[in-house]
Protein backbone atom coordinates (compact mmCIF):
# COMPACT_ATOMS: atom_id res chain seq x y z
CA UNK A 1 0.00 0.00 0.00
CA UNK A 2 1.19 3.03 -1.03
CA UNK A 3 1.76 6.02 2.30
CA UNK A 4 -0.49 9.06 1.28
CA UNK A 5 1.41 12.28 3.05
CA UNK A 6 -1.81 13.96 4.88
CA UNK A 7 -2.22 17.16 3.21
CA UNK A 8 -3.44 19.90 5.24
CA UNK A 9 -6.82 19.84 4.12
CA UNK A 10 -7.67 15.91 4.45
CA UNK A 11 -8.65 16.33 8.09
CA UNK A 12 -10.93 18.88 7.32
CA UNK A 13 -12.63 17.33 4.82
CA UNK A 14 -12.73 14.05 6.98
CA UNK A 15 -14.51 16.07 9.61
CA UNK A 16 -16.85 17.61 6.91
CA UNK A 17 -17.28 13.99 5.53
CA UNK A 18 -18.52 12.65 9.19
CA UNK A 19 -20.77 15.29 9.58
CA UNK A 20 -22.51 14.60 6.31
CA UNK A 21 -22.67 10.92 6.74
CA UNK A 22 -24.20 11.21 10.47
CA UNK A 23 -28.08 11.46 9.41
CA UNK A 24 -26.91 8.49 7.35
CA UNK A 25 -25.42 6.57 9.45
CA UNK A 26 -28.24 7.31 11.93
CA UNK A 27 -30.78 6.34 9.54
CA UNK A 28 -29.02 2.74 8.96
CA UNK A 29 -29.83 2.47 12.83
CA UNK A 30 -33.17 2.99 12.41
CA UNK A 31 -33.42 0.86 9.53
CA UNK A 32 -31.84 -2.06 11.57
CA UNK A 33 -34.50 -1.41 14.16
CA UNK A 34 -37.12 -1.56 12.26
CA UNK A 35 -36.06 -5.08 10.36
CA UNK A 36 -35.60 -6.05 13.59
CA UNK A 37 -38.79 -5.17 15.36
CA UNK A 38 -41.57 -3.03 12.73
CA UNK A 39 -42.51 0.40 13.97
CA UNK A 40 -39.66 0.50 16.32
CA UNK A 41 -37.26 2.82 14.34
CA UNK A 42 -39.68 4.34 11.84
CA UNK A 43 -42.73 4.18 13.50
CA UNK A 44 -46.13 2.99 12.26
CA UNK A 45 -45.71 4.07 8.82
CA UNK A 46 -42.12 3.66 8.08
CA UNK A 47 -42.35 4.15 4.57
CA UNK A 48 -43.40 8.25 4.70
CA UNK A 49 -41.03 8.08 7.71
CA UNK A 50 -38.11 7.06 5.46
CA UNK A 51 -39.32 9.51 2.84
CA UNK A 52 -39.37 12.42 5.22
CA UNK A 53 -36.25 11.99 6.93
CA UNK A 54 -34.34 11.54 3.86
CA UNK A 55 -36.53 14.83 2.62
CA UNK A 56 -35.44 16.79 5.22
CA UNK A 57 -31.64 15.98 5.09
CA UNK A 58 -31.88 16.46 1.25
CA UNK A 59 -32.85 20.00 1.90
CA UNK A 60 -30.12 20.70 4.62
CA UNK A 61 -27.71 18.95 2.77
CA UNK A 62 -28.29 21.17 -0.53
CA UNK A 63 -27.88 24.60 1.81
CA UNK A 64 -24.92 23.22 3.37
CA UNK A 65 -23.61 22.36 0.03
CA UNK A 66 -24.62 26.11 -0.92
CA UNK A 67 -23.15 27.41 1.90
CA UNK A 68 -19.17 26.18 1.61
CA UNK A 69 -18.36 29.08 -0.78
CA UNK A 70 -19.77 31.97 1.55
CA UNK A 71 -18.19 30.27 4.71
CA UNK A 72 -14.98 30.05 2.86
CA UNK A 73 -15.13 33.63 1.84
CA UNK A 74 -16.34 34.84 5.25
CA UNK A 75 -14.06 33.15 7.55
CA UNK A 76 -11.11 32.85 5.23
CA UNK A 77 -10.76 29.39 5.19
CA UNK A 78 -9.83 29.13 1.29
CA UNK A 79 -9.01 25.38 1.59
CA UNK A 80 -12.60 24.76 2.19
CA UNK A 81 -13.18 25.14 -1.79
CA UNK A 82 -11.49 21.69 -1.82
CA UNK A 83 -14.83 20.35 -0.23
CA UNK A 84 -17.26 21.80 -1.92
CA UNK A 85 -17.53 18.93 -4.42
CA UNK A 86 -17.94 16.78 -1.82
CA UNK A 87 -20.54 18.52 -0.06
CA UNK A 88 -22.76 19.01 -3.59
CA UNK A 89 -21.91 14.78 -3.70
CA UNK A 90 -23.29 14.41 -0.20
CA UNK A 91 -26.20 16.43 -1.25
CA UNK A 92 -26.86 14.76 -4.23
CA UNK A 93 -26.82 11.00 -2.45
CA UNK A 94 -29.17 12.25 0.19
CA UNK A 95 -31.87 13.62 -2.89
CA UNK A 96 -31.15 10.87 -4.66
CA UNK A 97 -31.61 8.33 -1.63
CA UNK A 98 -34.99 10.30 -0.98
CA UNK A 99 -35.88 10.02 -4.63
CA UNK A 100 -35.47 6.46 -4.76
CA UNK A 101 -37.54 5.86 -1.45
CA UNK A 102 -40.24 7.78 -2.77
CA UNK A 103 -39.58 5.61 -6.17
CA UNK A 104 -39.27 2.40 -4.82
CA UNK A 105 -41.28 2.05 -0.90
CA UNK A 106 -43.81 5.47 -1.26
CA UNK A 107 -45.11 3.93 -5.33
CA UNK A 108 -43.90 0.98 -5.40
CA UNK A 109 -43.02 0.90 -8.55
CA UNK A 110 -46.38 1.80 -10.00
CA UNK A 111 -45.73 3.64 -13.46
CA UNK A 112 -48.83 4.93 -13.79
CA UNK A 113 -48.84 6.43 -9.69
CA UNK A 114 -45.62 8.03 -10.90
CA UNK A 115 -46.84 9.35 -14.14
CA UNK A 116 -49.95 10.80 -12.10
CA UNK A 117 -47.49 12.77 -9.89
CA UNK A 118 -45.34 14.03 -11.95
CA UNK A 119 -47.83 15.74 -14.00
CA UNK A 120 -50.61 16.06 -11.51
CA UNK A 121 -48.81 16.97 -8.42
CA UNK A 122 -47.05 20.34 -8.55
CA UNK A 123 -44.64 19.54 -5.32
CA UNK A 124 -43.39 16.64 -7.16
CA UNK A 125 -42.82 18.34 -10.45
CA UNK A 126 -40.48 20.74 -9.02
CA UNK A 127 -38.57 18.29 -6.62
CA UNK A 128 -38.02 16.13 -10.11
CA UNK A 129 -36.83 19.15 -11.72
CA UNK A 130 -34.74 20.04 -9.16
CA UNK A 131 -33.58 16.19 -9.16
CA UNK A 132 -32.09 16.43 -12.83
CA UNK A 133 -30.39 20.30 -11.98
CA UNK A 134 -28.77 18.34 -9.42
CA UNK A 135 -28.09 14.86 -11.45
CA UNK A 136 -26.26 17.25 -14.02
CA UNK A 137 -24.26 18.47 -11.59
CA UNK A 138 -23.36 15.61 -9.91
CA UNK A 139 -22.33 13.70 -13.36
CA UNK A 140 -20.47 16.75 -13.98
CA UNK A 141 -18.37 17.37 -11.25
CA UNK A 142 -15.15 15.55 -11.76
CA UNK A 143 -12.39 16.74 -13.48
CA UNK A 144 -12.73 15.35 -16.83
CA UNK A 145 -15.91 16.62 -17.09
CA UNK A 146 -14.80 19.90 -15.51
CA UNK A 147 -11.76 19.97 -18.36
CA UNK A 148 -14.00 19.05 -21.30
CA UNK A 149 -17.00 21.71 -20.38
CA UNK A 150 -14.65 24.86 -19.57
CA UNK A 151 -16.05 27.81 -19.38
CA UNK A 152 -19.42 26.23 -19.87
CA UNK A 153 -18.94 24.14 -17.14
CA UNK A 154 -19.18 27.03 -14.56
CA UNK A 155 -22.64 28.25 -16.47
CA UNK A 156 -24.02 24.93 -16.26
CA UNK A 157 -23.47 24.59 -11.92
CA UNK A 158 -25.30 28.39 -11.81
CA UNK A 159 -28.11 25.74 -12.03
CA UNK A 160 -28.32 25.29 -8.46
CA UNK A 161 -29.66 29.13 -8.21
CA UNK A 162 -32.96 26.85 -9.54
CA UNK A 163 -32.15 23.71 -8.11
CA UNK A 164 -32.47 25.07 -4.16
CA UNK A 165 -35.27 27.23 -4.88
CA UNK A 166 -37.46 24.67 -6.08
CA UNK A 167 -36.51 22.29 -3.49
CA UNK A 168 -37.92 24.87 -0.88
CA UNK A 169 -41.13 25.17 -3.45
CA UNK A 170 -41.44 20.97 -3.43
CA UNK A 171 -41.71 21.53 0.82
CA UNK A 172 -43.41 24.67 0.88
CA UNK A 173 -46.13 23.04 -1.62
CA UNK A 174 -46.07 19.52 0.55
CA UNK A 175 -45.92 21.20 3.80
CA UNK A 176 -49.91 21.61 5.34
CA UNK A 177 -48.79 23.75 8.35
CA UNK A 178 -46.33 23.92 10.65
CA UNK A 179 -43.34 25.94 8.74
CA UNK A 180 -40.84 26.47 11.48
CA UNK A 181 -38.35 24.68 9.62
CA UNK A 182 -39.31 25.83 6.09
CA UNK A 183 -38.89 29.25 7.61
CA UNK A 184 -35.25 28.43 8.83
CA UNK A 185 -34.29 26.90 5.47
CA UNK A 186 -35.76 30.11 3.52
CA UNK A 187 -33.94 32.63 5.98
CA UNK A 188 -31.02 30.76 5.56
CA UNK A 189 -31.02 30.47 1.37
CA UNK A 190 -31.77 34.76 1.83
CA UNK A 191 -28.83 34.93 3.87
CA UNK A 192 -26.29 32.91 1.46
CA UNK A 193 -27.78 34.73 -1.81
CA UNK A 194 -26.82 38.27 0.12
CA UNK A 195 -23.75 36.99 0.52
CA UNK A 196 -23.07 36.36 -3.20
CA UNK A 197 -25.03 39.48 -4.47
CA UNK A 198 -23.13 41.34 -2.24
CA UNK A 199 -19.44 39.55 -3.47
CA UNK A 200 -20.90 40.32 -6.81
CA UNK A 201 -21.48 44.24 -6.15
CA UNK A 202 -18.04 44.23 -4.62
CA UNK A 203 -15.89 42.57 -7.90
CA UNK A 204 -17.80 44.95 -10.01
CA UNK A 205 -16.30 47.85 -7.95
CA UNK A 206 -12.84 46.34 -8.22
CA UNK A 207 -13.30 46.17 -11.76
CA UNK A 208 -14.74 50.00 -12.10
CA UNK A 209 -11.58 51.18 -10.54
CA UNK B 1 -68.29 -5.50 26.60
CA UNK B 2 -70.93 -3.73 24.86
CA UNK B 3 -71.24 -4.70 21.18
CA UNK B 4 -73.29 -2.73 19.42
CA UNK B 5 -75.16 -3.76 16.11
CA UNK B 6 -73.87 -1.62 13.66
CA UNK B 7 -70.44 -2.33 12.62
CA UNK B 8 -70.97 -2.88 9.16
CA UNK B 9 -67.88 -4.21 8.39
CA UNK B 10 -68.99 -7.54 7.34
CA UNK B 11 -68.59 -10.01 10.41
CA UNK B 12 -66.19 -12.41 8.48
CA UNK B 13 -63.59 -9.61 7.39
CA UNK B 14 -63.66 -8.29 11.43
CA UNK B 15 -61.20 -10.57 14.44
CA UNK B 16 -62.84 -10.68 17.50
CA UNK B 17 -60.10 -9.30 19.91
CA UNK B 18 -59.58 -12.33 21.66
CA UNK B 19 -58.42 -14.11 18.70
CA UNK B 20 -56.58 -10.92 17.20
CA UNK B 21 -54.90 -11.37 21.13
CA UNK B 22 -54.22 -14.65 20.52
CA UNK B 23 -52.43 -13.99 17.17
CA UNK B 24 -50.74 -11.05 18.97
CA UNK B 25 -49.18 -13.53 21.40
CA UNK B 26 -48.72 -16.04 18.93
CA UNK B 27 -46.78 -13.68 16.56
CA UNK B 28 -44.91 -12.42 19.90
CA UNK B 29 -43.84 -16.31 20.30
CA UNK B 30 -42.98 -16.98 16.67
CA UNK B 31 -40.98 -13.89 16.37
CA UNK B 32 -39.02 -14.70 19.71
CA UNK B 33 -38.61 -17.71 17.92
CA UNK B 34 -37.26 -16.70 14.88
CA UNK B 35 -35.23 -13.86 17.06
CA UNK B 36 -33.65 -16.90 18.24
CA UNK B 37 -33.18 -19.06 15.16
CA UNK B 38 -31.45 -15.79 14.04
CA UNK B 39 -33.57 -15.35 11.13
CA UNK B 40 -35.55 -12.13 10.43
CA UNK B 41 -39.62 -11.93 11.22
CA UNK B 42 -41.43 -12.79 7.75
CA UNK B 43 -43.75 -14.99 9.35
CA UNK B 44 -46.50 -11.88 9.86
CA UNK B 45 -47.59 -12.11 6.87
CA UNK B 46 -49.87 -15.27 6.41
CA UNK B 47 -51.65 -14.63 9.69
CA UNK B 48 -53.02 -11.07 8.64
CA UNK B 49 -56.90 -11.47 7.50
CA UNK B 50 -58.38 -8.27 5.79
CA UNK B 51 -59.35 -6.36 8.58
CA UNK B 52 -57.24 -6.58 11.78
CA UNK B 53 -57.50 -4.06 14.29
CA UNK B 54 -54.58 -1.62 14.66
CA UNK B 55 -52.89 -2.44 17.84
CA UNK B 56 -53.77 0.37 20.62
CA UNK B 57 -50.32 1.83 21.05
CA UNK B 58 -50.26 2.80 16.77
CA UNK B 59 -54.01 4.43 17.85
CA UNK B 60 -53.16 6.23 20.54
CA UNK B 61 -49.34 7.35 19.43
CA UNK B 62 -50.14 7.81 15.92
CA UNK B 63 -52.37 11.37 15.28
CA UNK B 64 -53.17 13.92 13.75
CA UNK B 65 -54.12 16.97 16.19
CA UNK B 66 -52.60 19.78 14.71
CA UNK B 67 -53.93 21.91 18.00
CA UNK B 68 -50.59 19.80 19.45
CA UNK B 69 -48.12 19.95 16.86
CA UNK B 70 -48.07 18.54 13.18
CA UNK B 71 -46.13 15.55 14.21
CA UNK B 72 -47.69 12.60 14.02
CA UNK B 73 -46.01 12.26 17.34
CA UNK B 74 -46.99 15.10 18.70
CA UNK B 75 -50.38 14.91 20.11
CA UNK B 76 -48.84 12.12 22.38
CA UNK B 77 -46.17 13.66 23.48
CA UNK B 78 -48.24 17.09 24.47
CA UNK B 79 -52.08 16.30 25.07
CA UNK B 80 -51.44 15.07 28.32
CA UNK B 81 -51.12 19.11 29.12
CA UNK B 82 -54.94 19.35 28.19
CA UNK B 83 -57.46 19.48 30.96
CA UNK B 84 -60.82 17.86 30.19
CA UNK B 85 -62.31 17.99 33.58
CA UNK B 86 -64.63 19.92 33.91
CA UNK B 87 -65.84 20.04 30.32
CA UNK B 88 -68.71 22.55 28.93
CA UNK B 89 -70.23 22.58 25.43
CA UNK B 90 -72.03 25.18 24.22
CA UNK B 91 -74.77 24.54 22.01
CA UNK B 92 -76.37 27.31 19.59
CA UNK B 93 -78.18 27.91 16.51
CA UNK B 94 -81.77 26.88 14.94
CA UNK B 95 -82.54 24.78 17.84
CA UNK B 96 -85.19 25.31 20.61
CA UNK B 97 -82.55 24.29 23.64
CA UNK B 98 -79.50 26.23 23.55
CA UNK B 99 -76.53 27.06 26.17
CA UNK B 100 -74.07 25.75 27.93
CA UNK B 101 -73.87 22.34 28.99
CA UNK B 102 -71.82 20.28 31.21
CA UNK B 103 -70.54 17.11 29.41
CA UNK B 104 -71.64 14.75 31.29
CA UNK B 105 -75.16 16.40 31.68
CA UNK B 106 -75.17 15.66 27.65
CA UNK B 107 -74.55 12.50 27.91
CA UNK B 108 -76.29 11.59 31.09
CA UNK B 109 -78.00 8.37 31.14
CA UNK B 110 -76.82 7.17 27.74
CA UNK B 111 -74.66 4.30 27.15
CA UNK B 112 -71.32 3.99 24.40
CA UNK B 113 -71.30 1.03 22.57
CA UNK B 114 -68.10 -0.33 20.95
CA UNK B 115 -68.03 0.48 16.99
CA UNK B 116 -65.30 -1.11 15.39
CA UNK B 117 -64.88 1.41 11.90
CA UNK B 118 -62.26 1.27 9.40
CA UNK B 119 -60.28 4.80 9.16
CA UNK B 120 -59.19 6.45 6.54
CA UNK B 121 -56.60 9.30 6.51
CA UNK B 122 -57.08 11.61 3.66
CA UNK B 123 -52.89 11.43 3.14
CA UNK B 124 -53.83 7.74 2.38
CA UNK B 125 -53.05 5.52 5.50
CA UNK B 126 -55.79 3.63 7.12
CA UNK B 127 -56.47 2.07 10.55
CA UNK B 128 -59.19 -0.08 11.85
CA UNK B 129 -60.40 1.16 15.34
CA UNK B 130 -62.81 0.00 18.27
CA UNK B 131 -63.99 2.77 19.36
CA UNK B 132 -66.67 3.06 21.82
CA UNK B 133 -69.70 6.03 21.14
CA UNK B 134 -73.23 7.08 21.37
CA UNK B 135 -74.94 7.92 18.23
CA UNK B 136 -75.09 11.47 16.92
CA UNK B 137 -78.58 11.83 16.31
CA UNK B 138 -79.24 10.71 20.16
CA UNK B 139 -76.81 13.43 20.94
CA UNK B 140 -78.46 16.18 18.84
CA UNK B 141 -81.95 15.23 19.04
CA UNK B 142 -81.86 16.69 22.50
CA UNK B 143 -81.23 19.73 21.85
CA UNK B 144 -84.19 19.96 19.23
CA UNK B 145 -83.02 21.56 16.26
CA UNK B 146 -85.46 23.35 14.12
CA UNK B 147 -86.55 22.92 10.72
CA UNK B 148 -84.04 25.78 9.90
CA UNK B 149 -81.36 23.67 11.22
CA UNK B 150 -79.73 22.14 7.92
CA UNK B 151 -76.07 21.75 8.79
CA UNK B 152 -74.64 21.45 12.32
CA UNK B 153 -71.47 22.86 12.62
CA UNK B 154 -68.44 21.40 15.45
CA UNK B 155 -65.60 23.61 16.92
CA UNK B 156 -62.88 22.16 19.00
CA UNK B 157 -61.01 23.47 22.19
CA UNK B 158 -58.91 26.88 22.21
CA UNK B 159 -56.73 26.78 25.03
CA UNK B 160 -53.37 27.92 23.59
CA UNK B 161 -51.46 27.52 26.73
CA UNK B 162 -52.76 23.81 27.01
CA UNK B 163 -52.39 23.66 23.15
CA UNK B 164 -48.79 24.02 21.64
CA UNK B 165 -50.11 23.96 18.29
CA UNK B 166 -52.43 26.94 19.10
CA UNK B 167 -49.69 29.15 20.27
CA UNK B 168 -47.24 28.11 17.54
CA UNK B 169 -46.04 31.50 15.64
CA UNK B 170 -45.98 28.83 12.68
CA UNK B 171 -48.83 27.53 12.30
CA UNK B 172 -51.48 29.24 9.47
CA UNK B 173 -54.21 27.96 10.89
CA UNK B 174 -57.44 29.77 12.22
CA UNK B 175 -58.50 28.15 15.68
CA UNK B 176 -60.26 26.86 16.40
CA UNK B 177 -61.05 23.69 14.20
CA UNK B 178 -64.12 24.04 12.89
CA UNK B 179 -66.02 20.82 11.09
CA UNK B 180 -69.68 20.39 9.86
CA UNK B 181 -71.98 17.64 8.35
CA UNK B 182 -75.53 18.12 6.81
CA UNK B 183 -78.18 16.97 9.12
CA UNK B 184 -78.77 14.01 7.07
CA UNK B 185 -75.48 12.95 7.37
CA UNK B 186 -75.39 13.88 11.17
CA UNK B 187 -78.57 11.22 11.66
CA UNK B 188 -77.23 8.59 9.63
CA UNK B 189 -77.03 5.34 12.27
CA UNK B 190 -72.81 5.20 10.81
CA UNK B 191 -72.38 8.99 12.85
CA UNK B 192 -71.43 8.70 16.35
CA UNK B 193 -69.90 10.75 19.10
CA UNK B 194 -66.80 8.90 20.55
CA UNK B 195 -66.08 8.57 24.52
CA UNK B 196 -63.91 5.50 24.48
CA UNK B 197 -61.02 3.81 22.87
CA UNK B 198 -60.38 0.36 22.97
CA UNK B 199 -62.86 -0.43 25.93
CA UNK B 200 -61.06 2.48 27.70
CA UNK B 201 -61.75 6.41 28.04
CA UNK B 202 -60.96 8.58 25.12
CA UNK B 203 -57.23 9.18 25.58
CA UNK B 204 -56.73 13.36 25.01
CA UNK B 205 -54.70 12.90 22.40
CA UNK B 206 -57.69 11.19 20.31
CA UNK B 207 -59.91 13.84 20.91
CA UNK B 208 -61.41 13.29 24.73
CA UNK B 209 -63.59 14.08 26.32
CA UNK B 210 -65.25 13.09 23.17
CA UNK B 211 -65.05 13.20 19.29
CA UNK B 212 -66.75 12.76 16.21
CA UNK B 213 -66.67 9.95 13.87
CA UNK B 214 -67.82 9.75 10.55
CA UNK B 215 -66.17 6.38 9.03
CA UNK B 216 -67.31 7.23 5.37
CA UNK B 217 -65.31 10.26 5.42
CA UNK B 218 -61.90 11.41 5.78
CA UNK B 219 -60.51 11.65 9.05
CA UNK B 220 -60.30 15.10 9.19
CA UNK B 221 -63.81 15.75 9.10
CA UNK B 222 -64.19 13.60 12.61
CA UNK B 223 -63.45 16.49 14.83
CA UNK B 224 -61.49 16.37 17.95
CA UNK B 225 -62.41 17.77 21.71
CA UNK B 226 -65.70 19.09 20.99
CA UNK B 227 -66.83 22.53 22.53
CA UNK B 228 -69.46 23.97 20.54
CA UNK B 229 -72.31 22.44 18.51
CA UNK B 230 -74.31 25.33 16.36
CA UNK B 231 -77.33 24.02 14.18
CA UNK B 232 -77.27 26.43 11.02
CA UNK B 233 -79.08 26.91 7.91
CA UNK B 234 -75.93 27.29 5.89
CA UNK B 235 -72.85 25.18 4.69
CA UNK B 236 -70.30 25.76 7.55
CA UNK B 237 -67.08 26.55 5.92
CA UNK B 238 -65.03 23.76 7.53
CA UNK B 239 -61.01 24.36 8.73
CA UNK B 240 -59.01 22.49 5.79
CA UNK B 241 -61.48 23.95 3.05
CA UNK B 242 -60.77 27.48 4.32
CA UNK B 243 -56.94 26.85 3.99
CA UNK B 244 -57.02 25.22 0.85
CA UNK B 245 -60.20 25.18 -0.80
CA UNK B 246 -59.10 23.78 -4.18
CA UNK B 247 -57.89 20.70 -2.13
CA UNK B 248 -60.25 20.28 0.39
CA UNK B 249 -64.13 20.32 0.37
CA UNK B 250 -67.09 20.37 2.38
CA UNK B 251 -68.06 16.66 1.92
CA UNK B 252 -64.98 14.91 1.79
CA UNK B 253 -66.56 11.25 1.61
CA UNK B 254 -63.74 8.95 0.69
CA UNK B 255 -63.03 8.29 -3.06
CA UNK B 256 -61.53 6.19 -4.62
CA UNK B 257 -62.20 7.91 -8.20
CA UNK B 258 -61.65 11.80 -6.78
CA UNK B 259 -57.77 12.05 -6.50
CA UNK B 260 -56.23 14.83 -4.10
CA UNK B 261 -53.61 17.36 -5.35
CA UNK B 262 -51.11 15.54 -2.87
CA UNK B 263 -52.15 12.14 -2.90
CA UNK B 264 -53.70 9.27 -4.80
CA UNK B 265 -57.02 8.45 -3.10
CA UNK B 266 -57.11 5.27 -5.41
CA UNK B 267 -55.09 3.11 -2.16
CA UNK B 268 -54.18 2.81 1.41
CA UNK B 269 -51.31 1.93 3.39
CA UNK B 270 -53.33 -0.01 6.10
CA UNK B 271 -51.04 0.62 9.67
CA UNK B 272 -48.83 -0.79 10.81
CA UNK B 273 -46.71 -0.93 7.52
CA UNK B 274 -43.27 -2.65 7.50
CA UNK B 275 -40.59 -0.97 5.11
CA UNK B 276 -40.83 -3.85 2.61
CA UNK B 277 -44.38 -4.40 3.11
CA UNK B 278 -46.55 -1.33 3.05
CA UNK B 279 -49.64 -2.93 3.45
CA UNK B 280 -51.75 -1.42 0.30
CA UNK B 281 -54.45 -2.16 -0.42
CA UNK B 282 -57.56 -0.41 -2.85
CA UNK B 283 -60.06 2.03 -1.36
CA UNK B 284 -63.33 1.61 -1.55
CA UNK B 285 -65.92 4.03 -2.23
CA UNK B 286 -67.14 5.32 1.11
CA UNK B 287 -64.50 3.63 2.92
CA UNK B 288 -66.55 0.37 2.32
CA UNK B 289 -69.77 2.11 3.46
CA UNK B 290 -71.43 2.77 0.19
CA UNK B 291 -74.39 0.40 1.36
CA UNK B 292 -75.46 2.49 4.30
CA UNK B 293 -74.67 6.07 3.04
CA UNK B 294 -74.52 6.46 -1.19
CA UNK B 295 -77.98 7.49 -0.70
CA UNK B 296 -77.45 10.49 1.14
CA UNK B 297 -75.58 11.79 -2.46
CA UNK B 298 -78.07 10.64 -4.69
CA UNK B 299 -78.08 12.62 -7.69
CA UNK B 300 -75.00 14.58 -6.54
CA UNK B 301 -71.57 14.81 -8.53
CA UNK B 302 -68.97 13.70 -6.39
CA UNK B 303 -65.95 14.97 -8.18
CA UNK B 304 -67.48 18.52 -7.86
CA UNK B 305 -68.83 18.24 -3.91
CA UNK B 306 -65.15 16.36 -2.88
Amino acid sequence: MVMVKRRPNSTLKFTLAVFAGAPFAWLVYLISLEIAQPTSGLGPDPAEGLLHYLGEWSMIMLLVAFSVTPVRRIFKQPLLARSRRMMGLFAFAYVFLHLLAYIVLYVELSMQQLLEDFVERTYITAGIAAFFGLLAMAITSTKGWRRRLGQNWLRLHKVIYLVVPLALLHLIWLRKDGFADITLYILWFVILLGERAYQVRKSRQAATV
Amino acid sequence: MLIGKSPKIPTSEITSETTYLNRRKFIGQSAALIAGSGLLSSAQAGLQPDDEITPEDIVTQFNNFYEFGTDKSDPFENAHAMTTDPWTVNVSGEAKKTGDFAFEDIIKGMTAEERIYRFRCVEAWSMVVPWMGIPLKKILEQFEPTGNAKYVEFKTLVRPDEMPGQSSFFSSIDWPYTEGLRMDEAYNPLSIMVTGLFGKELPNQNGAPWRLMVPWKYGFKSVKSIVSIRFVEKEPLNTWQQLQASEYGFYANVNPAVSHPRWSQASERRLPSTLFNTNRRPTLPFNGYAEEVAHLYKGMDLKKFF
